[in-house]
């Protein structure tokens, strides 16, 4: 997961890229397969611990997954933390800290 | 006693890990999120009421080469906004994600998203106990779902 957090005036710019291939299951691989539907379908933010932003996908999220929310009230050296659930019971995290832009 | 305390322990752990997983198939709408139309998604999501709203803006290219990665930016300038939810009208399900906003987040989010074909790009916003719609139509040349 690749996150960037900048502070620009009153908002911080969250931007972050997640990796993860969004299958619909309805896909077929070529042997004429359904490849299984493997997605993401919650995601949670957090800024110093405290919720927020809370999210339910479904298999309509592009590919590798982009977002990019903004937040008001942060200040340079606040984590921002990114955690999401898929379909397969996978998961993964990430966290940066807030920057200000140069 | 060891064994006792041994196989409790096991069952302890076990649930812990099994608590995640029931929990998230819980917050998952799943029959929102699996509805083939439109109208069964808004029934999923408990939506009984939509009020056009020209206070949400769409952000989204007018023409989509690729239907797998269409950029949207949604802003709303809804009073008291909860929740923006997207919705791509021709998809096969037509439900693609829900956002819920606290503590100082605003109600703004960019993601990429898949359309099946051109289609207007819907947005909801809730608010307090309202719900509120905008669309915006996207050519889209090559079907992004497949």
């Amino acid at each position: 997961m690749k996150m960037r957090a900048q502070l620009k005036g009153d908002i911080t710019e969250v931007k972050v890229l997640m990796g993860h291939p969004m299958e619909t299951g309805r896909r077929k691989n070529d042997l004429d397969e359904v490849i299984p539907a493997h997605f993401i379908q919650l995601v949670t933010a957090t800024l110093n611990g405290k919720t927020v932003l809370e999210a339910q996908w479904g298999t309509g999220i592009s590919k590798n997954p982009y977002l990019t929310f903004h937040l008001r009230g942060a200040k340079v050296g606040d984590k921002v933390a990114v955690t999401w659930h898929d379909n397969m019971g996978e998961s993964n995290s990430s966290e940066i800290f807030v920057t200000a832009v140069s | 006693m060891q064994r006792r305390n041994f196989l409790q322990a096991c069952l302890g752990i076990t649930a812990l890990l099994l608590l995640p997983l029931r929990a998230l198939a819980a917050a998952w709408n799943k029959s929102a999120f699996e509805s083939t139309t439109l109208d069964g998604a808004l029934q999923g999501l408990n939506v009984a009421k939509l009020e056009p709203s020209s206070e949400i803006e769409i952000t989204a290219p007018a023409y989509a080469e690729n239907g797998a990665i269409v950029q949207v930016e949604i802003t709303s300038r809804i009073a008291n906004t909860e929740s923006i939810f997207i919705l791509a009208e021709k998809n096969p399900t037509p439900l693609i994600a829900h956002f819920t906003f606290s503590n100082g987040a605003e109600p703004f989010v960019v993601t990429r998203i898949k359309m099946a074909e051109t289609a207007d790009v819907v947005a909801l916003v809730k608010a307090g106990d309202r719900y509120y719609k905008a669309g915006r139509k996207v050519e889209v040349s090559e079907n992004g779902c497949g």
